[in-house]
C-alpha cells in the first residue's frame, strides 16, 4: 500500500492534502473537524494585525457559476481575512497544534507592508507551535485596496522585501502565496526565491465577476445594489493554476523552489496532476466548501490506489515527473501525426462531432443518411475538437499514424524523424540561417 | 417441442430453451462504464446521507459513488465490502426501492433516485471479477468459533471473524454454502452462479472451514458446540414453512414456494423444471413474487398470486409487484384460501374474500389450479435453542442470546427485517461483539 505521508519544506503531514487558507480553516471547530475527516494539514485562515479585526460585508460573499445539473464549477468571494481577534485565533491554533502534533498547521499572514509589522507578528504566531508561515500576497479584493494581498503580490520587489523580513523574523519555513493576477508568474516566483522564501504556493484567486443581476443591473454577489470583483476559484481555475505551477517548475531559476499547488483541486486525479507538474503537495478549498471535509477520503483512496497501480511508494516518486515534458510550442514534434477515429459501437449518433467539425473546423467528418459518422482522413488535421465535444468517454480517440504510413491529408508518408518548427522549412529563421 | 404453455398438468419444457434463457436473463444487467459514470455523476455527495442511514449495513454510499465517478471502482468496492462483505449479492437482491433509493434526495427532487443498487453492483463486480480479495487476515488468535448456517448472516460473521484472525468453522445442513442466496432467490437475480462464486471469493480470506450436511439436532447439539468452540454464532434461518390451514392442503400439487425456488436455482437445465398450466401462489412477500414470476417465466399459462389482505399491505415492494404484473402474473388481493379441491391432486382452490382485518365475508371464489405454491412465511425449526422472543431467537443489540457464548443473527433472530442485507449486518455486528468479547 502506497505511503501518502508527505514532507513539504520539512513540514510533515499524514498525506499531501492540506486545506488552503480560507473560510474552512478560520476556526478551531472547523480545523478539528478537518483533521478528524482525514486532512493532512491546514493553512489557517489569514491572520491580520492585532487590534480591531477587519469586518466583512453582511450580504452575500460568494457568487457561483454552474455546469449542467447545478454542478458548481467556479466560485468567487469577496470575503476578507479572518474577522476574529488575533488572540482568539492564536489560542485556538495553540490548542489544535497541541492535540494534532502530526498534522501540518501553517499560519497564513497578511499585515501592512512595513518591516515592523511583519517582524512583530511572526514571533507571536510562532508561539502557537505552528509549523510554518504562508504570506498572503494573493487576495485580490478588499485588502488589496489597502495595500495588502495582491497589491504586494503584483510587485516583485515588495515580495522579495517582505519575504526577506519574514525570513529574518523566524526560523520556521516561509511559503509565499502567489496571485495569478499578474502578467508572468515567474517574476513574483523569482522574487520570492530571492527574498529567501522556502516555497511558493499558488494560485490564489482570480479577479472576477461571476454574474450580473439583470433586473438591478449590478454584479453579483450584490450588496445593496452594488457589487465588486471577487476572487475566483474552483474547478474552473485548475488549468490556469496548473500552467503557472508548471511554468515555475520548469524555469531553471525556480526549478528547485518547492511548490504547494492550489487551484480547483477536487479529486485525487487533480491532485496527482498538480504534483506530476511539480507541486510537492496540494491545497484544497472549494471542493471542501462544496462537498464537505469528507471529500478527502476519496482523494486519499484514489491517490493511494493509483500509486499502487503505478508502483509509486511515496509521493516523492512522482512529484515533478511531468515537468520535463512541459515544453515550448516550438519544440513540439510536427512529424507526429494523429487522426480521429470514431468507435461505431460506442457512438450514440448525437452528431455533435459533426456540427463542431463541419461548422467550426475542418469538414473532416462525414455524416451518412442514417446518421453514421466517420472521419475523413484526408481532411482531418487531428485538432481533437470532436473528442472534446463528444459526450461519450473514449468513443472518439486519436490514433497515432505509424512511421511510413500515408497521411492522406498531405499525401506524404509519416516520417519517423523528430521535426519541430525550429527546423521547419516554413520558418523564416531557418531559411535565414541557410 | 411436445409441451407448450397450453399443456395440461405439471410438465417440463413448456418453452424452448432459447426462450427460457431470455426469460431468466439478468434482471438488472451490469452497467456499462459510460452508464456507470453518468449514473455516478448524479450523486450529490450528501452530508450524513439519507441513503447511508437507510442501508442496514451503513455502506458509505456517497463515498463509493464518488470513487466510481473519479475512476477508482476498486476503491469503491472496498468501501462497500468493508461494511458489507456480501455487497455483490445485496446489489442484486436488496429492495433498494424501499431502502437507499427510496430516500435518495434525487427521488425527492425528481422522482428518480441515483441508481445506487446498480452502481454498487458495478463496483463490486469489477473488483470480484479481477480476483482480488481486498482484506487481509490478521495474525491467528488461536480462538475457534463455530458458525451454524452458511447463509448471509453466517457468512458475514465468518468473514469478519476470520479477518480478525480467528479460526472459523461454518456448518450448514445443505450440500452447498450460501443459504438463501444460493437456494432462496429468484434465478434472474443471481445469474451465472453468482452466489456460489461469491462464497468462494469470500472464503478466500482464509481461516474459514465449511462443513456441509451438518445441521443442529441429532449428534450436533448446541451444548457440544459451546464446549468445543470459544464462541458460537447461529445463523440458521427459518427452516420450516407455515401451513395454509386450508382443507385439503395435503393434496398433490400443493408445494412450498421456497422448495420450488430452490429446485429451480439448482436445476442444471431450466427446461427440465416442471411447472403447472394454472399456477396459484399464495402469499404477499418477496418469496411469493419470486415463485409467481418464475412460474410465468417457465411457461405457465396462468399464474395468480393471491394475498389475503390489500395490496398496500403486501410485503413485496411496489417494484416487485410491478415486476410480477409486467410478467403477466395476476395479483388477487383480499382472498384467503379455504379449501384445496381435487381428487388426489389439486384441480381448484377456493378462496373467501376478506377485508384487511381478515373478517370473513362469506363470498367465495374458485381458481383453477394444477399447482399451488405456499409462500406464507417461514418458521424457526429446531430444539435446544436459546430462549425465544415470540417465534424467533431472542437477541440483544449485538446478537447475544440467552446462552453464554452463543450469538445469533439473520432471519432466525428476533428483530429486523428478513432481508439479506439485514442478515449481513447482524452477522457482522455479532462478529464484532464476539471478537471484542474474546479479546477483552
Amino acid at each position: 500500500m502506497a505511503n501518502l505521508e508527505s514532507e513539504f519544506v520539512g513540514i510533515k503531514s499524514p498525506n499531501p492534502f492540506w486545506l488552503a487558507s480560507a473560510p474552512p480553516t478560520d476556526k478551531e471547530y472547523n480545523v478539528r473537524r478537518a483533521f478528524e475527516a482525514g486532512w493532512g494539514g491546514v493553512v489557517w485562515k489569514t491572520l491580520g494585525e492585532a487590534g480591531p479585526p477587519v469586518v466583512n460585508v453582511n450580504g452575500p460573499r460568494y457568487g457561483a457559476i454552474y455546469g449542467a445539473d447545478r454542478r458548481l464549477l467556479g466560485l468567487n468571494n469577496i470575503e476578507l481575512i479572518t474577522d476574529r481577534p488575533l488572540e482568539v485565533n492564536l489560542e485556538e491554533m495553540t490548542r489544535v497544534k497541541r492535540d494534532y502534533p502530526d498534522h501540518a498547521l501553517i499560519a497564513s499572514v497578511m499585515v501592512p507592508c512595513e518591516e515592523d509589522a511583519w517582524k512583530k507578528i511572526l514571533p507571536m504566531i510562532a508561539e502557537t507551535g505552528c509549523d510554518g508561515f504562508e504570506l498572503n500576497f494573493g487576495c485580490p479584493h478588499g485588502m488589496a485596496e489597502r495595500g495588502m494581498g495582491s497589491a504586494v503580490g503584483q510587485v516583485p520587489e515588495y515580495i522579495e522585501m517582505v519575504a526577506r523580513w519574514c525570513k529574518e523574523a523566524t526560523d520556521l519555513p516561509v511559503i509565499v502565496k502567489l496571485t495569478p493576477n499578474i502578467t508572468n508568474v515567474l517574476y513574483p516566483a523569482e522574487a520570492a526565491l530571492r527574498g529567501g522564501a522556502d516555497a511558493v504556493s499558488l494560485i490564489n484567486t482570480i479577479n472576477s465577476i461571476t454574474s450580473v443581476n439583470l433586473d438591478v443591473m449590478s454584479p453579483e454577489p450584490m450588496i445593496d445594489g452594488k457589487g465588486t470583483h471577487g476572487g475566483y476559484c474552483g474547478p474552473a481555475v485548475k488549468p490556469i493554476a496548473m500552467n503557472m505551477v508548471a511554468e515555475i517548475a520548469r524555469n531553471p531559476e525556480t526549478a528547485n523552489l518547492p511548490i504547494s499547488g492550489i487551484g480547483g483541486i477536487t479529486t485525487w486525479r487533480d491532485a496527482a496532476e498538480f504534483m506530476a507538474l511539480g507541486a510537492g503537495n496540494v491545497q484544497v478549498c472549494t471542493a471542501a466548501m462544496t462537498y464537505g471535509f469528507k471529500i478527502v477520503q476519496e482523494m486519499i483512496s484514489g491517490l493511494s490506489q493509483w500509486m499502487d497501480e503505478k508502483g509509486y511508494e511515496s509521493t516523492a516518486d512522482f512529484v515533478g515527473m511531468a515537468t520535463p515534458n512541459v515544453t515550448d510550442w516550438q519544440h513540439l514534434n510536427l512529424n507526429h501525426i494523429t487522426k480521429a477515429e470514431i468507435s461505431q459501437d460506442d457512438c450514440i449518433k448525437c452528431g455533435r462531432c459533426y456540427a463542431a467539425c463541419e461548422d467550426t473546423s475542418h469538414q473532416a467528418i462525414e455524416m451518412s443518411e442514417d446518421r453514421v459518422f466517420t472521419v475523413k482522413d484526408d481532411e482531418c488535421v487531428a485538432c481533437n475538437l470532436c473528442v472534446n465535444v463528444c459526450p461519450v468517454e473514449n468513443c472518439i480517440t486519436m490514433r497515432t499514424l505509424e512511421p511510413g504510413e500515408m497521411d492522406e491529408r498531405t499525401g506524404k508518408p509519416v516520417s519517423d524523424a523528430y521535426g519541430s518548427w525550429l527546423s521547419h522549412p516554413n520558418n523564416p529563421s531557418v531559411q535565414a540561417a541557410e | 417441442m411436445t409441451t407448450s404453455p397450453l399443456s395440461e398438468g405439471i410438465v417440463s419444457g413448456r418453452l424452448a430453451s432459447d426462450q427460457l434463457s431470455e426469460n431468466f436473463a439478468d434482471l438488472h444487467p451490469q452497467l456499462e462504464d459510460h452508464e456507470a459514470l453518468v449514473a455516478a455523476d448524479r450523486c450529490y455527495f450528501c452530508h450524513d446521507a439519507p441513503c447511508m442511514t437507510a442501508c442496514p449495513t451503513d455502506i458509505d454510499i456517497p463515498l463509493f459513488i464518488r470513487q466510481i465517478a473519479t475512476g477508482t471502482p476498486e476503491a469503491a468496492a472496498k468501501t462497500i465490502f468493508s461494511q458489507n462483505i456480501l455487497g455483490g449479492m445485496c446489489a442484486r437482491v436488496c429492495p433498494t426501492e424501499t431502502l437507499c433509493e427510496e430516500v435518495c434526495v434525487r427521488e425527492t427532487a425528481e422522482g428518480k433516485p441515483v441508481e445506487i443498487g446498480r452502481l454498487q453492483r458495478y463496483a463490486t463486480d469489477i473488483l470480484m471479477d479481477s480476483g482480488v480479495h481486498p482484506f487481509e487476515r490478521d495474525a491467528p488468535t488461536g480462538k475457534k468459533i463455530a458458525v451454524v448456517g452458511a447463509g448471509p448472516a453466517g457468512l458475514a460473521a465468518a468473514h469478519r471473524l476470520a479477518m480478525y484472525g480467528h479460526d472459523v468453522t461454518v456448518l450448514d445442513s445443505r450440500a452447498k454454502a450460501g443459504g438463501l442466496n444460493e437456494f432462496g432467490i429468484a434465478s434472474y437475480k443471481s445469474v451465472d452462479n453468482f452466489a456460489a462464486r461469491e462464497v468462494d471469493w469470500l472464503l478466500s480470506i482464509g481461516g474459514i472451514t465449511v462443513e456441509t450436511g451438518k445441521a443442529l439436532g441429532g449428534d450436533l447439539t448446541l451444548d457440544a458446540l459451546t464446549a468445543d468452540f470459544d464462541a458460537v454464532f447461529l445463523g440458521i434461518g427459518l427452516g420450516g414453512v407455515n401451513a395454509l390451514g386450508a382443507e385439503g392442503e395435503d393434496k398433490d400439487g400443493v408445494l412450498d414456494a421456497v422448495e420450488f425456488i430452490s429446485d429451480l436455482r439448482q436445476a442444471s437445465e431450466l427446461g427440465s423444471v416442471e411447472i403447472g398450466r394454472d399456477v396459484v401462489v399464495i402469499g404477499g412477500g418477496m418469496t411469493a413474487v419470486d415463485a409467481a414470476v418464475q412460474a410465468k417465466l417457465l411457461g405457465a399459462l396462468n399464474v395468480s398470486l393471491v394475498y389475503r389482505r390489500g395490496r398496500d399491505r403486501m410485503n413485496a415492494s411496489q417494484f416487485e409487484q410491478d415486476l410480477a404484473a409486467s410478467k403477466g402474473v395476476r395479483i388477487i388481493t383480499n382472498a384467503s384460501p379455504k379449501a384445496v379441491i381435487g381428487n388426489g391432486a389439486v384441480r381448484e382452490i377456493e378462496f373467501e374474500y376478506t377485508d384487511d382485518d381478515l373478517s370473513a365475508t362469506g363470498q367465495t371464489v374458485r381458481l383453477a389450479a394444477d399447482q399451488v405454491f405456499k409462500a406464507i412465511g417461514q418458521t424457526l425449526e429446531g430444539s435446544g435453542l436459546p430462549d425465544l422472543d415470540g417465534r424467533k431467537i431472542a437477541v440483544d443489540g449485538t446478537g447475544r442470546t440467552s446462552v453464554q457464548g452463543v450469538w445469533a443473527g439473520g432471519d432466525c433472530a428476533a428483530g429486523g427485517d428478513d432481508l439479506t442485507v439485514t442478515a449481513v449486518a447482524e452477522g457482522r455486528d455479532a462478529a464484532e461483539d464476539i471478537h471484542a468479547t474474546l479479546t477483552a
